[in-house]
């Protein structure tokens, strides 16, 4: 599957706090509205220009903090078709899976802000169309694809009935 | 070749002997929600049309977050969970109860124990010996009905820990230092096993503070062995039936071994905006420090609270500090009412809070102002993370915050105590 869109560049240490902040608890069964907030704490234009299919990319440690699954899942309702950084947070990083939000490791210093990507998530590859490069990023554990390809973890549940990932 | 405590802990639930980079499907022990994750968690499970628990009375579901409600939006998130809790069977632990971790290390944590909560600092219980890790909303609960989960076994570090704390430095200091030299992702998936002559003579209470902040690091777990200390206090809960004492095998594989020295370590703060931003107190006192608070899952236990009582009795705070107190349980609440350290803490100026995460998460009892700083005794420092963006945020042990509420700056706790 080939996934294209613009970058918006984030920096290192990006908490669950600057994606969905606790000033905003009480929309967390509210995820719509929720999402327009998204980020915004960390990049104000954010929520407000990105647009269906763009991605985040981030430095080391994205997603760090707390357990708030909210976090990625209104990172892939605003319209993000993939998160890409040079690590992530380890409860981020299964949640992202789990909501069926493609989280990739690769070296994100060969993207700018704005820098046209194209993702080819079955190839392993990151297309930077702007500067003509070509970046790779490590393929998920297979726990990981059976989940992303069953569309998460509730529907890898709804499917088998149970977890079937050994 | 021997086995760390997460790989004794896993290969006993899973039934064979497992290695760190497996992968395995566990049985769950005890699963665990709050009302910030809780709803998400109730949300999936009736979608799913699983609303069940494989194992209600070892699920809890928490009100401890915002609690009491500021707001209806979550007054109706708290109604769903009581209403799952009334038809599953699960047991909720309401407003006032305290915080989710402190009250699974009272009631429900046993070494051994594989528990999986739907928040970070679900760590915490590893000061028993349990394998407890915190997931996301949608883990959590397929966790509660399946009564199972998968894992994979991280690798160790192994934290050795010699020496004694100088006067006013503690465990609190030590897992600050730690988080300074591992670095916010120095241990993201991995587990964080302490050991070492300063942890088997520490107090069950300090145990939870070391184990509370492995996240911190990135670490999936945070260990420590289940010996006569972990007794002790289990016997303190009324059930000593629960304890068995559990160890690492000597000959187990670290991938990493980590010693610090106690009796060398100041008191540490955490600067602004990671915790990894930690420095000695010494360069960053006479900052400027408008609210302090005294509490959480971290640091909010009656040893906590005494502390401050210590530092704070027959005195009275800066008169441009707030200084927040929250007990992290009931019980804590009430042993500190009959050892007299809330009059001592109202006396000295402190607002008592009900027992709770109090203003940890930013939704109410204590947002900060614009470019206002506040000095905790939590776990966290992000960015926004007392409800606004513009406010600044340290964080310290107990004598730090309650040198600091004296002073109405970043202050030196020995130079108080001396």
């Amino acid at each position: 599957m080939k996934l294209k869109g613009k970058a918006w560049k984030f920096g290192d240490n990006i908490s669950t706090d600057h994606i969905a902040p606790g000033r905003l608890f009480h929309l967390r069964s509210n995820l719509p509205e929720l999402a327009k907030h998204v980020l915004e704490d960390a990049d104000p234009e954010f929520p407000k220009l990105v647009q269906a299919g763009d991605f985040v990319v981030g430095g080391n440690n994205f997603g760090l903090g707390s357990s708030r699954e909210h976090a990625p899942t209104i990172i892939k309702l605003a319209g993000v078709s993939a998160v890409l950084a040079k690590s992530f947070a380890r409860i981020f990083f299964r949640n992202a899976i789990n909501v069926g939000l493609p989280v990739l490791i690769c070296d994100t210093d060969q993207i700018d802000q704005h820098d046209e990507l194209e993702v080819d998530l079955g190839a392993g590859t990151i297309k930077n169309l702007t500067k003509g490069v070509e970046l790779t990023f490590a393929p998920l554990p297979e726990v990981m694809l059976t989940i992303l390809e069953d569309g998460g973890l509730a529907a890898h549940v709804q499917k088998h009935g149970d977890l079937r990932l050994e | 070749m021997g086995q760390t405590l997460a790989e004794k802990i896993l290969s006993r639930k899973v039934g064979r002997p497992v290695r760190a980079g497996e992968m395995v499907i566990c049985p769950v022990d005890v699963a665990l929600t709050q009302d910030g994750t809780g709803p998400l968690a109730v949300r999936q499970l009736q979608k799913l049309n699983m609303v069940r628990a494989a194992c209600p009375e070892r699920t809890v579901l928490f009100i401890d977050h915002a609690a009491p409600s500021p707001r209806k939006e979550l007054s109706n998130d708290h109604i769903l969970l009581r209403q799952f809790a009334q038809e599953t069977g699960c047991v909720l632990s309401d407003v006032g109860a305290g915080v989710c971790h402190q009250i699974i290390a009272e009631e429900y944590a046993r070494p051994g124990d594989v528990i999986i909560g739907a928040d970070s600092h679900t760590v915490t219980a590893g000061a028993l010996g349990a394998f407890a890790t915190g997931m996301g909303s949608t883990d959590v609960a397929i966790g509660i009905a399946l009564g199972k989960t998968w894992f994979r076994v991280p690798e160790t570090f192994q934290i050795k820990v010699a020496g004694q704390f100088s006067p006013g430095v503690g465990a609190k200091d030590l897992i600050l230092h730690l988080i300074g030299r591992l670095g916010a992702d120095g241990a993201t998936y991995k587990a964080l096993e302490f050991v070492g002559e300063t942890i088997e003579r520490m107090p069950m209470t300090d145990r939870l503070t070391l184990a509370n902040m492995a996240v911190e690091a990135g670490a999936k777990v945070g260990v420590i062995p289940s010996d006569e200390e972990t007794r002790r206090y289990l016997a303190a809960m009324g059930r000593e039936e629960d304890w068995q004492p559990l160890a690492p095998d000597a000959d187990a594989e670290y991938e990493r071994v980590v010693e610090v020295d106690a009796s060398k370590l100041e008191p540490m703060v955490a600067a602004p905006h990671t915790v990894d931003n930690v420095h000695p107190v010494g360069e960053l006192a006479g900052t400027k420090i408008h609210q302090v608070f005294i509490g959480s899952c971290t640091n909010g236990r009656l040893a906590d609270l005494a502390e401050a009582a210590r530092i704070l009795g027959g005195r009275t705070i800066h008169p441009e500090v707030r200084l927040i107190v929250v007990p992290a349980s009931r019980r804590v609440f009430l042993e500190a009412i009959d050892a007299g350290y809330i009059r001592t803490l109202v006396a000295a100026g402190a607002t008592v809070l009900a027992p709770g995460c109090g203003p940890c998460v930013g939704v109410h009892e204590g947002i900060l102002g614009d470019g206002e700083a506040s000095l905790n005794t939590s776990n966290r420092n992000f960015q926004g993370r007392l409800g606004n963006p513009a406010g600044f945020i340290y964080l310290a042990s107990p004598a730090v915050a309650a040198a600091t509420a004296l002073k109405g700056e970043i202050a030196d706790p020995r130079e108080v105590l001396a």
